[in-house]
Parts: C-alpha cells; sequence; structure tokens
C-alpha cells in the first residue's frame, strides 16, 4: 500500500517536471530539435545562405500570419487571405502598367494594395459584426468572391510586362538580408509591440476571451473587431504585393491555400481557436517550424509527395504537444 | 427508513497534486431520505459527488450499493449501479426535445433495428413525468422551456432508469419562490418512492426545510452528520467555518445622503412605469422572482440593453447610456449575476481583469504603462484582500468569492459611484459572504450608491435599508427594513394581477 503511494507520487513528480518544460519551451523545444535534425543530416541546412532562405520562403505566410493571429485571438478566422493575395496582387500591379515613372505609380500601386486589403477587412467585420454572421462563413464567402474577381479583372491570365526595377521589393537585399524578410521582422516587431504593450492589444485578448464580459467591462468590441479584420486585410495585400514582385507579374491564382498554411503557423504557434490565448512569438515559431520542415526535407530530397504528409504530421504533432502542455 | 443503508462510501480519500481533497470520507444514504451535504468551496463536496458519478476515481476507500461493493470507472458504471447525478450546470440539449434529452444515450430502437422507436420514447418519458407530478409535453424543445422546468427533465433523466441514488448538486441555484417550492414537492415525492437523494446547497434554510440529515464538510474532512432537526443555523454554519460566527448579516446603519441615481418612468424590454431612487449611505434591495425584470433593470441603467423611453438621472443630471461604456464614464458599475460568463476574462490575469475597464487611466497614448498598471491591481487587490500568490495568475485559478472581489476591484478603480449587484454572493461560501457584506458596508460608508439584486431573502432583509419589489416588469411595492418581511416581500412578488388592478383604478 505505502509503496504504491510512493509510485504515484514519483509518477505525479515526473509528469510535473515534463509539463513544466513543456510549457515553457513548448513548440521552440520542437523547433530546436528539427533544427538540430537536419543540421545532423544535410551540411547545407545549417548555413546563413540557407537560414536565410528559410526565412525569405515563410516572409509572405509568415505576414499573414501576424494578421491572423489577431483575428484568432478573437475567436475568429479570414479565410479569405489567400484569395486576397491574388486580388490585391492583380489590382496593384496593373497600377504599376500605367505610362507614368515608377517613382509615382509605385506608391500608387502601394496604396491601391492596401486599399484592397482594408476594403476586404471592413467587409468581413461589417457582416459579422452586423448581421452576426460567423467569420467562418463571410470569409468563406469572400474567399470566393475575391478569387473570382481576380479571375475576372485579369480575363484569367497574369499581368505581364512590369518595370524591371520593381523585382527589387521582393528579390533586393539590404546587408544581405532579403528585403521580404527585413519586413517581415519589422511586422512581427511591431505586432508584438501592439499585442503586449497597448489597450487596443489588451481588448483583442479580452474580445476573444469574452465578448459579452468584454463588452460589459465597456470595451466597443465591434470595433475591435473591425480592426482586426482590416490588419489581417492589409497585411495579407503587403504579402500579395511582395509576391507579386518576386514573380514579377499579378497572377490570378497566387496564393492559393494561403489561408491553410497561414492558419497552421497561428494555431501550431499555440493559439486557441476559439479565442483569447495565443501570442505572436508563438505564431512565428509555428510559421518557422513548418517552414524549416519543408526546407529541410528539400535538402534531403524527400519526394514533394511524402513532404506533404510529413508536413501534415509535423502540424498533429505539434498540436499535440500542446495540448499535452496544457493539461 | 430501512435499516440498511443503501450507499455506503466509506473511508473515501482522494489526493490531487499539492492537495488532499477528501480525507478519509465516510458518508451513507437510507432510501427515502434526504442527507444534505453542506460545506464551503473546496471542502470536497463535488469530489465526493465526482466520485459516486465514476467520473473520477478514489484513491482509497470503497463504495458499496445495497451492501454490496461496487466499482465505478465511468459515469456509465454509476448508472448501471442505480445512481443518478444532477449537476449544477444541466446536461442538456436544447434542441433536441424533453423525451430525446430523458433517454439520451439509452434510446429505445424497435426490435434489433438502428432506428429509434419515438412511440416508446415518449411513453417511457411521459410516465417518469408523471411519476415526478409534472405534466411536460414530452415533445417540447427544451430551449423553449424555463429553467425550473428543465431541472425537472434533468431529474427525470436521471430517474428513468432504476435509480434509486440521485445526488444534486445545488438545485436550487437558479430558482426563487414557486419553482423552489416545486422542486422541494418533486423532491418529496421521490422520497416517497423510496429514493435516496443527497441535496447539496449553500443555502441553509433549504437544509432546514428539505433535509433529513446533514453531513458537515470542511477541508476535506468529515466534521459532523446529524438530524437535521437536531441541528440549528448557527452550529451548521460554525461547522462548516470551523470558527463562531457573531452574526450573519453585518449591518451598519448610516444617515441616508444625497440622491445619486433617479429613475423616471423608465421603460424598456419587459420593463414599465419605472420610478425609483437610490440615494448616498443606504443599501438598495431590489427583490422579485427570477424573471421578474431585476437584471433587465441594472442592465437597462447600465446601457447594456436599450431603453425605449424615460430618464436616468445620475447626482441630478441626466444621462443617455447607449453602450456600457457611457455608463462607466458616467460613474456606474455592474456586477452581473454571472461573474464568469459576463464579468470575467478567464483567461486573463487577475490584474488585467482589474484594470480592464480603466485602462485608460494607466496608459500613455495608448501604450499600457506597466508599473502604474501593476501598482493600481496591487492597491486594490490588497484593499480587498483578494487571496493569490500573483496577480498575474488566470482569474480561472481563483475561488468564487475572490473572483467577485477582482469584478468589484475593476469597478473601484474606474471610481464608479454607483454600484450595481447583481446576485452578489450566489456560489460563495460563507466565510467570505461575510466579507463581501463587510465591503458593501464600506461602499455605502464611502458615499457610494449600492443596490442589490438578490434571490436568497435573508439577505435582503439583512443588509438593505430598503427593499423595492418588482414583479413581471413592474415595481409592486417598496419596503422599509423594519417593516420588510420574508412574507410581505413574496406577497409583493407574486401579486402583479392585484396591483395592475389596483393601478389602473389610480390611473382611471
Amino acid at each position: 500500500m505505502v509503496s504504491s503511494v510512493v509510485g504515484v507520487d514519483f509518477m505525479t513528480s515526473r509528469k510535473n517536471i515534463l509539463s513544466r518544460i513543456l510549457s515553457q519551451y513548448g513548440i521552440s523545444l520542437a523547433l530546436l530539435i528539427e533544427i538540430i535534425l537536419f543540421s545532423r543530416l544535410s551540411p547545407f541546412f545549417f548555413t546563413t545562405e540557407n537560414i536565410l532562405n528559410v526565412t525569405l520562403q515563410i516572409s509572405i505566410t509568415a505576414i499573414i500570419a501576424a494578421g491572423m493571429t489577431f483575428v484568432i485571438l478573437t475567436a475568429g478566422i479570414d479565410l479569405s487571405v489567400g484569395a486576397l493575395v491574388a486580388l490585391s496582387g492583380v489590382l496593384a500591379t496593373s497600377v504599376l502598367k500605367l505610362p507614368i515613372p515608377l517613382i509615382y505609380s509605385f506608391p500608387l500601386f502601394l496604396a491601391t494594395g492596401i486599399l484592397v486589403g482594408v476594403f476586404s477587412g471592413w467587409l468581413s467585420a461589417f457582416f459579422i459584426t452586423r448581421f452576426n454572421v460567423t467569420p467562418f462563413i463571410v470569409t468563406l464567402a469572400l474567399m470566393s468572391i475575391w478569387r473570382g474577381g481576380a479571375y475576372l479583372y485579369t480575363g484569367g491570365r497574369p499581368v505581364w510586362g512590369l518595370p524591371h526595377a520593381f523585382s527589387m521589393l521582393g528579390g533586393g537585399r539590404v546587408a544581405g538580408i532579403p528585403l521580404p524578410t527585413l519586413i517581415m521582422l519589422a511586422v512581427y516587431a511591431a505586432a508584438y509591440i501592439v499585442l503586449q504593450y497597448t489597450r487596443f492589444g489588451r481588448h483583442v485578448y479580452a474580445v476573444g476571451g469574452n465578448q459579452e464580459a468584454a463588452r460589459l467591462a465597456g470595451i466597443n468590441t465591434k470595433r475591435v473587431l473591425r480592426q482586426v479584420y482590416i490588419l489581417c486585410g492589409v497585411l495579407s495585400a503587403l504579402s500579395g504585393m511582395l509576391l507579386a514582385s518576386r514573380m514579377n507579374s499579378g497572377q490570378p491564382n497566387a496564393g492559393l491555400m494561403y489561408e491553410l498554411d497561414v492558419i497552421a503557423a497561428v494555431v501550431v504557434g499555440g493559439a486557441s481557436l476559439f479565442g483569447g490565448r495565443g501570442s505572436i512569438v508563438g505564431t512565428f515559431v509555428g510559421a518557422m517550424l513548418i517552414g524549416v520542415s519543408r526546407n529541410g526535407l528539400n535538402l534531403l530530397n524527400v519526394n514533394s509527395y511524402i513532404q506533404q504528409i510529413i508536413v501534415g504530421l509535423v502540424i498533429l504533432v505539434a498540436v499535440m504537444l500542446d495540448q499535452m502542455r496544457k493539461r | 427508513m430501512s435499516s440498511s443503508p443503501l450507499l455506503e462510501m466509506l473511508h473515501i480519500t482522494k489526493q490531487y497534486p499539492g492537495v488532499l481533497a477528501l480525507d478519509d470520507v465516510t458518508f451513507d444514504l437510507y432510501a427515502g431520505e434526504v442527507h444534505c451535504l453542506v460545506g464551503e468551496n473546496g471542502a470536497g463536496k463535488t469530489t465526493l459527488i465526482k466520485i459516486l458519478s465514476g467520473a473520477l476515481p478514489k484513491d482509497v476507500g470503497e463504495l458499496r450499493v445495497n451492501g454490496k461493493p461496487v466499482f465505478l470507472h465511468s459515469p456509465a458504471d454509476a448508472f448501471e449501479a442505480g445512481i443518478g447525478i444532477i449537476h449544477q450546470d444541466f446536461k442538456l440539449v436544447p434542441e433536441l426535445t424533453v423525451a430525446e434529452n430523458i433517454f439520451l444515450g439509452r434510446e429505445p430502437c424497435r426490435g434489433r433495428s438502428p432506428f429509434i422507436d419515438f412511440e416508446k420514447m415518449r411513453e417511457g418519458a411521459r410516465a417518469v413525468l408523471a411519476q415526478l407530478g409534472e405534466s411536460l409535453d414530452p415533445r417540447a424543445r427544451i430551449g423553449t422551456l424555463s429553467v425550473a422546468q428543465r431541472q425537472v427533465v434533468e431529474i427525470a433523466k436521471s430517474l428513468s432508469g432504476k435509480n434509486r441514488i440521485l445526488a444534486m448538486d445545488e438545485p436550487s441555484a437558479a430558482l426563487t419562490g414557486k419553482e423552489l417550492k416545486n422542486l422541494f414537492a418533486v423532491i418529496r415525492r421521490m422520497q416517497e418512492e423510496g429514493v435516496g437523494i443527497i441535496y447539496i446547497s449553500h443555502r441553509i434554510d433549504e437544509i432546514f426545510e428539505i433535509g433529513t440529515r446533514v453531513t458537515v464538510l470542511r477541508d476535506g474532512k468529515h466534521v459532523h452528520t446529524c438530524k437535521t432537526s437536531e441541528a440549528d443555523r448557527r452550529g451548521l454554519v460554525s461547522w462548516m467555518v470551523g470558527r463562531e460566527m457573531d452574526q450573519e448579516y453585518p449591518k451598519v446603519r448610516l444617515q441616508r445622503g444625497k440622491e445619486i441615481l433617479r429613475l423616471e418612468n423608465l421603460n424598456g424590454g419587459k420593463l414599465r412605469n419605472i420610478h425609483l431612487a437610490v440615494y448616498q449611505g443606504e443599501i438598495l434591495g431590489l427583490a422579485g422572482l427570477v424573471g421578474a425584470g431585476r437584471t433587465e433593470l441594472a442592465r437597462l441603467i447600465f446601457g447594456a440593453d436599450r431603453l425605449e423611453n424615460g430618464r436616468i438621472l445620475l447626482d441630478g443630471k441626466e444621462i443617455h447610456p447607449h453602450s456600457p461604456r457611457d455608463a462607466i464614464d458616467a460613474g456606474i458599475g455592474l456586477l452581473t449575476e454571472d461573474r464568469n460568463r459576463y464579468g470575467l476574462i478567464m483567461e486573463m490575469s487577475i490584474e488585467k481583469n482589474i484594470t480592464l475597464s480603466n485602462l485608460k487611466a494607466v496608459s500613455r497614448g495608448g501604450f499600457i504603462q506597466g508599473e502604474k498598471e501593476r501598482g493600481a491591481a496591487q492597491q486594490f487587490a490588497e484593499e480587498l484582500r483578494i487571496k493569490t500568490p500573483s496577480l498575474d495568475r488566470e482569474v480561472s485559478t481563483l475561488s468564487g468569492g475572490n473572483r467577485q472581489k477582482v469584478v468589484l476591484a475593476r469597478w473601484l478603480f474606474t471610481r464608479s459611484r454607483l454600484l450595481l449587484f447583481d446576485e452578489p454572493t450566489a456560489g460563495i461560501d460563507v466565510g467570505v459572504k461575510y466579507e463581501i457584506y463587510n465591503l458593501l458596508n464600506q461602499l455605502a460608508l464611502n458615499g457610494k450608491g449600492v443596490v442589490i439584486i438578490s434571490s436568497d431573502l435573508p439577505e435582503l432583509l439583512g443588509l438593505c435599508d430598503r427593499i423595492v419589489v418588482l414583479c413581471e416588469g413592474r415595481i409592486t411595492g417598496e419596503l422599509s427594513r423594519e417593516e420588510a418581511t420574508e412574507e410581505k416581500i413574496m406577497l409583493l412578488a407574486t401579486s402583479v394581477v392585484d396591483m395592475r388592478g389596483h393601478r389602473d383604478d389610480r390611473e382611471a
């Protein structure tokens, strides 16, 4: 009898240590293990150039994932981000085809893209707050509408023949670091500060934790939701413009299925789809985890079909670990 | 009462990491008795019920039903052993009908086919309901029923098998007056049928009204078991808290000061022609049955619901609260009836919950100043003696009483001048209740307007200087502390038909 009680104690204490380690480092630990593993398996993996390459590869979806983190923190979801990448890309690039110098058309290009993002986010929030339609349905509809709009506008053909200098945005480097990587880092730094240190950030967590309680505490919940969807829309549009520059064209089929990668990054990063829990650092690590998996498997020449399966498994394991941590 | 017990729980011990939830507790139940289980939150009542329901394994001890040892590894095992549990929050599916809910998980089928025999199910439901003396339509959807009716369905569900043992965890929490009488009638009928009932409640009066025996738990230990006829209120309370209580309701009487709030001919939702004034230095009580419009009135003043017409004057100035924000800015705070659902952000820390409504005061240019925020939260947490190792803890780690203090701290931090308390002590321990009562007195002393909504009549009588009674959206009377009694309040709370006639006469 006595020994079995001791046994129970021993078991609980060991479980405590494990859960403490998991709760403190969580998926960062998984990322670290993955990095060590790939460094062992491939001599090309842990090099400055390849790490920069990973950040460049994830930058497009990671920027959207920063916006998606806000949306998911409010217990919402935005499925229209991928389609918005395409729509903002084709609309903004067509501005670059105007017969004016790039110095004038480039600001116009930025403004057009951002306006598309603002409008889309505002529209989502309008239907969500005014008519009480669930975010899933509203943004599912917008996903279809924007994608169709992008095809319709371009007649299904890409917007070609853009000024050569335009490719600098997505392909340029500053101090050896790719520009999209720098933009991504800036977006994450800003998002971190906003979520941690501003009233708006606090309100986002409150609305996601308990919308009615937040309203009764004096928070304008509709305004918070509006701001959050607009933010996500703008960051999607920013990604759309970066992607257009990298491809030096506006592609109506750009960003297909991006919403899934983006949501995966946020969820792997520990955010709860029920709102109120999650962090911007977590999302970044989540995006890295998926990016590193793809990159490492590529270096190891793993067949791309198998890659998809492995990435799916990585997502499952990461989320499972996170659930164990919460217990 | 038969000679051998229906249920015996012997030397039950349950260890959680760091807490001994139950320490060698023995409990028994005879057929046809109501055995009340009382104790403060954390005393181990719920853990004991969970073990009985098969939802939680015990570490040490033995369970016997009708003298035979039973081993419960799941709720299905408990059901098989004839044990039914009614949880505090109902486990009914609102979209399904009464009959479908009663037979959820054990639907009768046509022969061996997978198709449900609805005829048989409805008949079964009707029979069980009749046994309880209720004539609910088995085809009615749960969503369309009142809380009291849902409870009857919940009881029917747990009785529809061959259950002889029924455990009820705070069944009266959402009920008042007539509904409670109905519940007691149902319980008495079950008693006659020989069902043994375990009854958990925070309301001590109920224990004396319905209980045969009472067992007190404290800190996971069995303290006392006796017949209710041999116990008295004070003794019970002191066993629960472990010390003598001088008085249950501390009361400080103050000089009535100037008028803080005035409502003139308010209409909105179900509320009609509300005239009301609240003064400094007094505690005003709002009494009435559930659904009388007390909560609605508080929400209307707080800008949470739409006001149709009428005037709200705060300190003599008319205000127009179109949203809670407007009301908060004007100086009103609402402590909602269900603080977990409407008051707190559970995932957030204690500190962040305290500052939530007044972040402006601790931020500059949209940025929250960490030190200022910490200082403010600390000040109010200390003032209200919120018990926690750290303000960074999630508010969900706190007990009910401390959660209530967090909400109160929030409104003190926003410098609210008028505080509306909706069921401020629901689900709170006797010891902490006393602390809350003292805080209410303190608020009145500091010149704040204090309005309390409560379904606990002794509490209203013990605390308030004035009690206004509502019935079906109208004010049906006002009683001073001296003239108020439970009978007079209940009379006014159920008097709408007479009053309407009376009022029409007067207006005509």
